[in-house]
């Protein structure tokens, strides 16, 4: 008898505990009602850690005026973060988490492109649709149907950097120092690599690191034994800055020259003065005077007391264009959101015009490039192949971006010079050509 | 021939560091026979008090928080001797809680003890340090040298000197005085000594001191070296300096020395040729080679082991 009691109390017990499908608060997934359910992985601790906060401001910036305004269809959004702490498999295991047991519409996430690889292939099997705000690797999105980006991608990021290095710059010897562990490391390098030899530069030395390896005297000897004029480093901040200061412990002046792998606001807190003179190419500057930019920064500087990188910008983004491809959406549900999120057409984000195109990357997208002086961020180019006021034609960038393979190549010689043209300091660096970074 | 010369500094440079670190656990492996594989975490240990200690002397004098310390000799003296105080002390308890207890356990159970305590540390740290990387701050002021095309930074004279100078106390302590001759004699045979009078215990306990306080220098030297600093630091420098310890002969105090050395320099260039990619692998390929070709090491005398 007793025996029979305590098996009862084991199957309510079971039952309560496994029995009935998770929901949170009340709050269901799909079409019940309540509050929808938004997925973001991110890299909160480790060696990205700052992209994976910014991001996340960024996001819940955009969630509090989206639920402000009366949300999705009557309902409020939710967004329930996981850490992945700077590693692709802890992402892949967030993103199993947010899917299978919290029954999560939609995935945001992730900054750098090999946590984006190991979790858009889960996402697009559970037929969720995954924004990634900033990873720039054009295989992000090749994983399937339900995997977009509000981002630049590197087949375009590489060729501009490569075209202001060589056309900017006047420099013609430049050595690659690459993080093997990164798949937005090696491709960028292929990218810059190829439009590089293109235009006549040279690539006199190639070496590579891993990610989290302190020691690079022994590769910058050896690159330094080249003799470049410019080594372009497109690796993470935390290894930028280590980077650099032991290449000026070497004696070596050269600038680095990197891609927006390089934003964080730990950058120049770590490389210091040894970083002096680089140039980065990013989504977006800070101080850009457009009333959307603006206002953007206002509010997060408001809110975060700091002002925000574009990682935090491309995260507000990512989730606008969500909520905005909801609101459209018929049902709430994986396959019809991804749906309306394909259409996104012309929406207007802090981080220019978003225009999705057939790959589901953005087309036309803005790039700058920034210099460090004196400590600080300066605009040194835009490249805006989308914006009416620039003169440049959108047919080279949408060539580069349209083709977004690797083989491929850029497109021909003639027309991808054309936006260099608008590679020229802007109206607004006359004003203020030092702008600044709020003390923190 | 100036790029040779430039990745044989760079690499004696860091294979000092090594050698501090191959220094415990051969030590350790000498008297006990034991392999302390928490060492590496000690080291992180070392380096990660380096790092508050040099914030808490700042705010000790009046300074900002948070602030980085202004570099001065006497401060960094401080706080090196802050670091091997705190890691002398954490040795000393480690092998007190969890090593003594199993002095007459196979020694299986203390090698896997072991590797729990560098557990312990690796994720006890990410929670009381927080797993982010931090940037141990210039606790003496950096200039650069350059000679015969070679550059170098006071840094890496600092390490050098600083690492030879335990080197040699080391060497002393274990040739020149009563208790190293205690330490020699507990090492070739634990009972006999403790029947001779001599207490074994304390023995062990000031070895595990010793080493605890030379891991903390190398943290130390790491941070100044290479300032990225993280609880899951010491795993990489901890297996090398293993590596460096088996290479030299473990159990071999000047072996341990030399065994840092050679890693450091091979990984020096490997990374600056084509294959820098295999520059954590090649300390592992040494390691293999060493125990197929000569498992005692380079300067090991091959013992039968005794039935």
């Amino acid at each position: 008898m007793k025996s029979k009691t305590l098996l009862v109390f084991i199957a309510v017990l079971s039952l309560t505990l496994f029995g009935c499908p998770p929901k949170e608060n009340g709050a269901g997934g799909g079409d019940a009602g309540g509050e929808i359910l938004v997925g973001e992985y991110g890299s909160m601790t480790g060696g990205e850690a700052t992209f994976g906060q910014s991001t996340h401001n960024g996001i819940i910036m955009a969630l509090d005026e989206i639920n402000a305004s009366g949300g999705v269809a009557g309902r409020k959004i939710k967004v329930l973060t996981e850490d992945d702490q700077s590693k692709q498999e802890e992402a892949a295991n967030a993103v199993t988490k947010l899917i299978s047991q919290n029954n999560v519409v939609a995935v945001l996430g992730e900054v750098a492109s090999s946590n984006s690889l190991a979790a858009a292939p889960i996402c697009q099997a559970n037929k969720v649709p995954m924004i990634t705000p900033s990873s720039t690797n054009p295989e992000v999105t090749k994983k399937g149907e339900y995997i977009f980006r509000v981002c630049f991608i590197d087949p375009y990021q590489g060729p501009m950097l490569a075209q202001f290095v060589r056309n900017d710059l006047k420099m013609t010897r430049a050595a690659i120092l690459r993080d093997v562990k990164s798949d937005y490391s090696m491709g960028l390098s292929e990218f810059f690599k190829q439009r590089f030899l293109q235009l006549g530069g040279q690539i006199v030395a190639d070496q590579s690191y891993s990610k989290g390896d302190s020691d690079f005297k022994a590769q910058l000897t050896a690159l330094n034994a080249a003799k470049p004029q410019v080594i372009f480093v497109p690796g993470y901040y935390t290894e930028i800055g280590q980077i650099a200061i032991q290449a000026r412990d070497l004696g070596m002046n050269q600038p680095f020259v990197g891609g927006d792998g390089w934003e964080s606001p730990r950058l120049i807190e770590i490389g210091g003065k040894a970083l002096e003179g680089s140039f980065y190419s990013n989504h977006y500057h800070a101080d850009d005077p457009a009333p959307a930019v603006r206002s953007f920064v206002e509010k997060y500087r408001e809110r975060f007391g700091d002002k925000p990188d574009s990682l935090a910008a491309l995260g507000y983004d990512s989730m606008k264009v969500l909520a905005e491809a909801m609101k459209r959406a018929k049902k709430i549900e994986g396959p019809a959101i991804r749906d309306e999120i394909a259409k996104t057409n012309g929406f207007q984000g802090v981080t220019g015009t978003i225009t999705l195109g057939e790959d589901r990357n953005p087309v036309n997208k803005k790039l700058v490039v920034l210099e460090i002086k004196n400590g600080q961020l300066a605009l040194r180019a835009t490249i805006d192949p989308g914006a009416s006021t620039t003169s440049a034609p959108s047919t080279p960038i949408s060539a580069v971006q349209g083709s977004g393979t690797t083989t491929g190549g850029p497109a021909p010689n003639s027309e991808l010079q054309a936006p260099t043209s608008t590679v020229a300091s802007p109206p607004a660096a006359g004003k203020q050509p030092t702008t600044t970074q709020p003390k923190q | 021939m100036q790029t040779i010369l430039q990745n044989l500094l760079n690499g004696i440079a860091a294979g000092s560091i090594y050698a501090l670190i191959a220094l415990g656990y051969t030590m350790v492996y000498g008297i006990l026979k034991l392999i302390n594989f928490a060492h590496g975490d000690v080291f992180m240990l070392g380096s990660m008090m380096g790092f508050y200690g040099s914030r808490w002397l700042h705010r000790l004098r009046g300074g900002e928080a948070l602030a980085v310390a202004e570099s001065s000799w006497w401060s960094a003296v401080l706080i090196l001797l802050f670091a091997m105080v705190v890691c002398g002390v954490f040795g000393y308890l480690n092998e007190r809680i969890a090593y003594r207890p199993l002095r007459n356990a196979p020694r299986i159970a203390s090698l896997i003890t072991a590797i729990g305590v560098s557990f312990f540390l690796e994720y006890g740290g990410q929670m009381v340090f927080g797993p982010n990387p931090k940037f141990f701050p210039s606790i003496i002021e950096k200039h650069r040298l350059e000679f015969f095309g070679v550059v170098t930074t006071s840094y890496q004279v600092i390490v050098l000197g600083v690492a030879l100078f335990f080197m040699l106390l080391l060497q002393y302590i274990v040739f020149g005085t009563k208790f190293g001759r205690a330490m020699r004699a507990v090492s070739f045979n634990y009972e006999t000594a403790s029947l001779m009078g001599i207490p074994t215990d304390r023995v062990v306990s000031t070895t595990f001191v010793l080493g605890s306080a030379l891991a903390a220098v190398a943290g130390i030297l790491y941070g100044l070296s290479y300032p990225k600093i993280d609880p899951l630091m010491g795993i990489m420098p901890g297996l090398k300096a293993f590596v460096a310890a088996v290479l030299g002969g473990i159990g071999n105090v000047p072996g341990a020395v030399i065994g840092g050395l050679i890693i450091g320099v091979v990984e020096a260039f490997v990374a600056g040729s084509q294959w820098s990619t295999y520059r954590d692998a090649i300390a592992f390929v040494i390691l293999i080679l060493i125990l197929l070709f000569r498992p005692s090491g380079l300067f090991g005398k091959s013992q039968a082991e005794k039935v």
